[in-house]
């Protein structure tokens, strides 16, 4: 899921200063989950800002809402008059929803709460840890499925480089280094051998060579889509050592 | 090539005659005058088969390595480029591998690269388009198919001799081997290795490379780096991503200092000359080894100790090399 973090408060204050009514809008679906745009999350916000604006002397109001997702325009249709309402909105949603918000709403101003921070999970509480950069053509059936260019410091296709030592990455001690993880997976799972196949130069066009990406799926639609992004197709190496 | 010769530089004829290679490593200024390089060109060229010139080394920019290469031509003596893939993308790889053969440049060593957090722009952005075996997967392509990566064709000739590197003290042990053969498939002709200071765990390594018939695909260099003070000993040690210092050895150098007392002078020469002796031993115990053919020294900021650490070693003079 999407994982974020609160942007600063002051940085926050700073965004909305020329605004007089605003309103902190959460989601509770990814940054819900991690604790940063839920009910409680938009009260606190709300609550914070509020506070230092008195403090500095400000009059500004500050409103709270949250839909279920802030990424569709579903959601955000039912809290229309919410949004309408004020003059600014501070989105605690990631970068999706935020971004739905301008789009959907074209004259009202949108300011980040939060920092998208990456595709992740927690592994424990109040931990979150990067998974996947959503490159668009999935190799993990070849590293034990585990991702190499989400997870190791370099994205190497044949790794471990010779930064690895006993476990660790040459970038923190913190760190794991994936190639090792994922050599012991696949000797656990007796599939060793498959990384002796060398992983050949890859084509990155399903993931930032090309602009912004969409996908259509056309067994949903009956009309072609007006489209904002380049279409991905299924990979096919052109040349080189595929 | 028609001689047979993947690129006839004078470092492939002598590893092809079965000599025992010298290479070493020549460090580009932080900074644009040329001198430094030429100076440490001159000084190395009749020591050593071929130069490393290092490719912004732990991440701090430098002089490029390419500008590098053309200026130790110019001096006569015999480059080798290093490449790393943490700074170009596949674009500029290959317009660099062009330019440099344009330029004379017939050895080349793939490389990650050492992570940007360790240099002294942290905040950048890596690249890493495409990895070290992609890289000399790329080298072979261009050299033996004429072709780019995107499968277009290459105009004129593209003799290259394509090295890369490999860290038998890195981890998992085991697995360094499988990684090793990787780089040979992908078209590896020799390989450099990671600095060695425990012998007997590279003599371990170079066992499961000799049992898999490895030695006898590639040639290997055994990377040696003199080291002249204590200090820097445990600056490797504790900071140098992949290099693996055993105590005794930080011991060692600082039981020859301590000998200087507190003059420091004294206290530097006696480094300096265990550094040499180390090194020396270093150099005669993996020389030893079945499966090394040759060794790699990379002398950082001591370069003008190489001549005088070969002449001891008894591996000067260099032999000679046919002409052409």
């Amino acid at each position: 899921m999407i994982k974020a973090t609160h942007k600063r408060l002051e940085r926050i204050n700073e965004m909305i200063a020329p605004h007089s009514e605003v309103l902190v809008l959460g989601c509770e679906t990814c940054t819900g989950i991690c604790l940063v745009g839920g009910e409680k999350e938009v009260a606190r916000m709300a609550a914070n800002l509020r506070l230092l604006n008195r403090k500095n002397g400000g009059k500004k109001t500050f409103t709270e809402g949250v839909v279920r997702r802030q990424c569709e325009m579903e959601f955000l249709d039912g809290a229309a008059s919410l949004i309408n309402d004020a003059d600014a909105v501070v989105s605690l949603a990631c970068g999706v929803g935020m971004q739905a918000i301008a789009e959907h709403f074209p004259n009202m101003p949108v300011y980040p709460g939060n920092n998208t921070a990456f595709l992740g999970l927690s592994p424990e509480l109040g931990l979150f840890s990067e998974r996947c950069v959503a490159c668009g053509d999935c190799l993990i059936d070849r590293t034990g499925g585990l991702c190499p260019i989400a997870r190791c410091a370099k994205h190497l296709f044949n790794g471990p480089c010779g930064g690895s030592v006993a476990g660790k990455c040459e970038v923190s001690p913190d760190v794991p280094c994936i190639w090792q993880m994922i050599v012991d997976r696949m000797m656990r799972l007796g599939q060793l051998s498959k990384l002796e196949d060398i992983k050949g130069i890859r084509n990155w066009k399903t993931n930032d060579a090309v602009g912004p990406r969409a996908y259509i799926r056309e067994d949903l639609r009956s009309t072609p889509p007006k489209l904002d992004s380049v279409v991905m197709k299924p990979v096919a190496p052109k040349g080189g050592a595929a | 090539m028609s001689n047979g010769y993947k690129a006839g530089t004078r470092l492939e004829k002598i590893l092809a005659a079965g000599k025992f290679a010298v290479t070493a490593e020549v460090g580009p200024p932080k900074g644009t005058d040329p001198e430094p390089v030429r100076k440490k060109g001159e000084k190395m060229k009749s020591a050593c088969d071929a130069l490393n010139v290092t490719d912004n080394q732990t991440a701090i920019v430098r002089l490029c390595s390419l500008a590098g290469c053309a200026l130790l031509k110019q001096v006569g003596a015999e480059p080798l480029m290093q490449i790393v893939c943490r700074d170009r993308n596949r674009i500029a790889i290959q317009s660099d591998v062009l330019g440099a053969i344009s330029l004379g440049v017939g050895n080349f060593l793939c490389l990650s690269g050492d992570h940007q957090k360790f240099g002294n722009h942290p905040t950048a952005k890596n690249v890493f388009d495409i990895d070290s075996i992609q890289l000399i997967q790329t080298l072979k392509m261009m050299r033996d198919e004429k072709k780019f990566i995107c499968g277009e064709d290459i105009s004129g000739n593209t003799p290259m001799f394509i090295g890369a590197a490999e860290n038998p003290f890195a981890d998992p042990f085991e697995f360094r081997v499988v990684r090793l053969a990787k780089k040979i498939k992908a078209g590896a002709d020799f390989i450099q290795t990671q600095a060695v200071y425990d012998v007997p765990k590279f003599a371990r390594w170079m066992k499961m490379v000799c049992d898999r018939g490895l030695d006898k695909q590639v040639h290997i260099l055994a990377g040696v780096i003199p080291i002249r003070t204590s200090g820097a000993a445990r600056y490797m040690q504790t900071s140098v991503p992949g290099v693996a210092v055993p105590d005794e050895i930080v011991k060692r150098m600082k039981a020859a200092e301590d000998k200087g007392g507190a003059d420091k002078k004294l206290k530097a020469e006696y480094g300096r000359e265990e550094g040499i002796k180390l090194t020396l031993e270093l150099i005669e115990q993996v020389k030893q080894i079945p499966g090394v053919h040759g060794v790699h020294l990379m002398a950082v900021g001591w370069e003008e100790a190489v001549p005088g650490i070969l002449e001891k070693a008894g591996l000067l003079p260099r032999p000679a090399v046919e002409a052409g």
